[in-house]
């Protein structure tokens, strides 16, 4: 392979609220379709696409990535040469090295890309939840003779306000980039995926750290659009980020719908995860399930509708959920109504008790809590 | 390097009252519990247990089960020192021979169990399916100062006749020990599972290879210790343990686990049994699905109805099917319309629209009574049953059946269909 991958992990987590900021979870270690995390779609990306090495840049709430990716050899990146290689923020005697933006989280390891000899790399976020052959994209970059290549979708669905916004001429050459503008009628956003030659990464990373600058998308993509040749590649496949509550809430709930299932779950390559060891789920003689996803572990006594229920979820006698998301280790007591409501890890809700929501406000019952 | 106890771990047998799971698999490779194989449950009790050293000795078909063990990885036994191994029959000089017997295969393997220069060794089958924790076995024996300690429970009268049977004083010290007796003197059997102090068996294993060229414990080695006047002990075990040597207690310990409280607990946290997991996805039940009193592993996509049964990752169950009563395994396929009840489907069946499997009396088998008679339907590997077909009770089907093969579209009780396979 002639690329090597990064893995953008260490973004704001205020966005989702109390889902990321009380337990201390980075976006890229939630939950998502009923057995994965985020970063488990970026990551497979990358070592289905050929990648061998693979560095994840972590900043706020690092350590639930650390216990996801305590082994690398789910991925196949358990290797000898390349492999998995988490950055975090480090201290040394003269400097304390919070990373100052993507940029500079990239720059301070920058031993990274000087030590490699591929040619191409590829940047992802970790928050994004889709499938890819990155090869093709690597093709395109070098037809095209771009400097950087900035993979974009049509997404008149999306607040395009919260992200960058491309404008391209008729040959997907960029002419002009915005990052989250305040006013729009642009339609076409990047998807924070890239391609850049290595050595041309090296050189931007040192000019920009050199001049205070620290924000890969503001200093990098933003200073230089006008002056190297960036183009788009547009992906016409699925594309989700976890951005918002509510878009963490329909992203779940797109994996009930049987086609992008069968693309995420069925079709090859798989999205590969950390293995749970959980017998099957446990269908006794009251339960009642329809059209739900459910994860290994759980014992299931009561109906479950139109919801995702990750492992280990124990539902009791005469329980009803529905519209709802369920993690791990999650106890749900007998005659219980849990309607659009995001259960996190290990809560229990007592018998008899009710929690609605709706689906464009789903109550959120926060980690460990006991109702 | 030196390991205090290693574990030697006995999975080179057929298993033949299995019948067609059996035809091309060994016994340890069988599925058990929708996503296990049975040997999962004894590698699984040995890293449960502190031990990290195993060897593993296959013989009969041990292409699936070599794939299963691989480096260890699922049981966390992929180790820098120690680890599996798969030991297996090999040359020696010019010549080479099978393992004879359980005992043999163990002689023939001691430089492997040298090289570890173990104080004790553990002896365990990858054929039964309990939950036991060996380290409490292992400080017994060395409590005792013993030459051998033997894992044993309580059986009915009827059952010992068919294992090793022993009797033992009041600080259970061995007095006698009988091979499958006809007339058993005791109801305490051996379970299978033993420590020998690994300079005792050394020594008995190769002053016996000299006398039986199939050297076994049960019928020698443990025997003969007795008859040197060696130290042996029984140490007891009283939790759930299965041999699932026939299709009939296969099928029951398998419904077994469906039951509400089930007798033998998948679900505790603290013995977790551990499996090579192909990373499947979550199950999936559709808005037309009846799904009750069944297990159901992962990857499953349920549209129709599966009662009491047990199903392995990736089946497949499209609307309007019914699944009663019956095991499943990895990526079956059962088509629309299709009627499926007190049946046993090896990986990869597919049952076609609106056939009926398991229908009619229970007239046990004209291919092999002995094996076939408790009404169960046992469909092979990779088999193709063509739609709108009828088939009996302990029938056994294999291979990729067309209508033709079938008599005016039906497979009567007790009657049998076994293709063989065209070469790849």
């Amino acid at each position: 392979m002639k690329a090597i991958g990064v893995i953008l992990a260490g973004g704001n987590n205020q966005r989702l609220e109390k889902l990321t900021t009380l337990p201390g979870r980075a976006v890229a270690a939630m939950p998502v379709g009923s057995g994965y995390r985020a970063i488990d779609f970026a990551l497979s990306n990358m070592t289905n696409s050929g990648i061998r090495k693979v560095a994840v840049i972590a900043q706020f709430s690092s350590s639930s990535l650390h216990d996801h990716l305590s082994s690398a050899k789910w991925w196949d990146l358990g290797r000898k040469k390349g492999g998995l290689f988490l950055f975090t923020p480090f201290s040394s005697s003269y400097d304390s090295s919070f990373f100052r933006g993507t940029s500079n989280a990239i720059y301070q390891n920058l031993r990274f890309f000087t030590r490699s000899n591929e040619e191409y790399v590829i940047i992802s976020s970790g928050d994004s939840v889709y499938k890819m052959d990155f090869n093709p994209l690597i093709n395109h970059h070098v037809e095209r003779n771009n400097d950087m290549t900035i993979m974009y979708q049509e997404r008149p669905d999306l607040d395009v306000r919260q992200f960058g916004v491309l404008t391209l001429d008729k040959d997907e050459n960029i002419i002009d980039f915005e990052e989250k503008p305040l006013e729009t009628n642009l339609k076409t956003i990047s998807l924070g995926i890239y391609v850049i030659k290595r050595e041309l990464l090296i050189e931007l990373l040192e000019t920009t750290n050199k001049e205070g600058r620290y924000d890969f998308v503001r200093d990098v993509i933003g200073r230089y659009r006008k002056v190297l040749k960036f183009g788009g590649y547009k992906f016409d496949s699925y594309w989700n980020t976890l951005n918002s509550i509510s878009a963490y809430y329909k992203t779940n709930m797109d994996f009930l719908n049987k086609d992008l299932r069968n693309f995420f779950m069925k079709e090859y390559p798989y999205i590969a995860t950390k293995p749970k060891d959980e017998p099957p789920v446990k269908y006794n003689v009251g339960a009642q399930v329809l059209n739900s996803l459910v994860g290994g572990g759980s014992i299931l006594n009561g109906c479950v509708e139109n919801s995702l229920l990750f492992s280990g979820v124990y539902v009791g006698e005469h329980a009803y959920i529905k519209g709802s998301i369920v993690m791990q280790g999650a106890v749900i007591g007998n005659n219980c109504v849990i309607e659009n409501a995001i259960l996190d890890k290990d809560t229990s809700i007592k018998d008899g008790t009710n929690i609605v929501g709706t689906p464009e406000n789903p109550v959120i019952i926060e980690k460990n809590r006991h109702i | 390097m030196k390991k205090e106890v290693i574990a030697m771990l006995l999975a080179g047998g057929q298993g033949s009252r299995l019948g067609e799971l059996t035809r091309k698999n060994a016994k340890p490779a069988v599925t058990f519990g929708g996503k296990y194989k049975i040997i999962d449950f004894s590698m699984s009790n040995c890293i449960n247990s502190g031990i990290d050293t195993v060897g593993v000795l296959t013989q009969y078909q041990p292409l699936l089960l070599n794939k299963h063990i691989g480096i260890g990885i699922p049981w966390d036994l992929d180790r820098r020192s120690g680890g599996v191994t798969v030991l297996t029959p090999h040359l020696k000089g010019e010549s080479g021979e099978w393992f004879t017997g359980t005992a043999n295969a163990i002689f023939q393997h001691m430089a492997y169990i040298d090289s570890y220069n173990p104080e004790y060794i553990l002896v365990i089958s990858g054929d039964h399916v309990y939950k036991m924790d060996y380290s409490p076995m292992i400080n017994f024996h060395k409590k005792n100062n013993a030459d051998a300690t033997i894992g044993v429970m309580q059986v009915s009268y009827e059952e010992a006749k068919s294992f090793g049977t022993l009797v033992c004083d009041e600080n259970f010290k061995i007095n006698l020990f009988e091979e499958k007796p006809p007339e058993p003197k005791s109801t305490l059997v051996s379970m299978g599972v033993y420590v020998f102090t690994w300079s005792v068996l050394k020594d008995a294993l190769i002053k016996d290879h000299t006398i039986h060229a199939d050297s076994d414990f049960g019928k020698h080695i443990i025997p003969n210790l007795l008859d040197e006047k060696c130290d042996l002990y029984a140490f007891t075990f009283d939790s759930y343990w299965k041999d699932v040597g026939t299709i009939d207690s296969y099928f029951s310990a398998n419904m077994d686990l469906i039951k509400t409280i089930p007798d033998f607990n998948l679900y505790e946290t603290f013995w977790s049994i551990y499996t090579d997991g192909d990373n499947y996805a979550p199950s999936y039940c559709s808005t037309e699905s009846d799904v009750r009193s069944s297990l159901i592993s992962e990857g499953c996509e349920i549209e129709g109805t599966i009662h009491n049964s047990v199903l392995s990752p990736g089946v497949l169950v499209e609307s309007g099917a019914i699944v009663r009563d019956s095991i499943i395994m990895k990526n079956c396929v059962i088509k629309k319309g299709s009627f499926v009840e007190g049946c046993i489907l090896d990986e990869g069946v597919i049952v076609g629209e609106g056939a009926r499997l398991g229908l009619g009396e229970n007239i046990p088998s004209k291919h092999n009574p002995k094996v076939y008679y408790s009404g169960i339907t046992v469909i092979g590997e990779n088999t193709t049953i063509p739609p709108n077909i009828t088939v009996g009770k302990n029938c056994v089907i294999s291979g990729a059946t067309t209508p033709e093969d079938y008599k005016s579209g039906l497979l009567d009780s007790g009657e049998y269909l076994i293709k063989e396979e065209v070469a790849p």
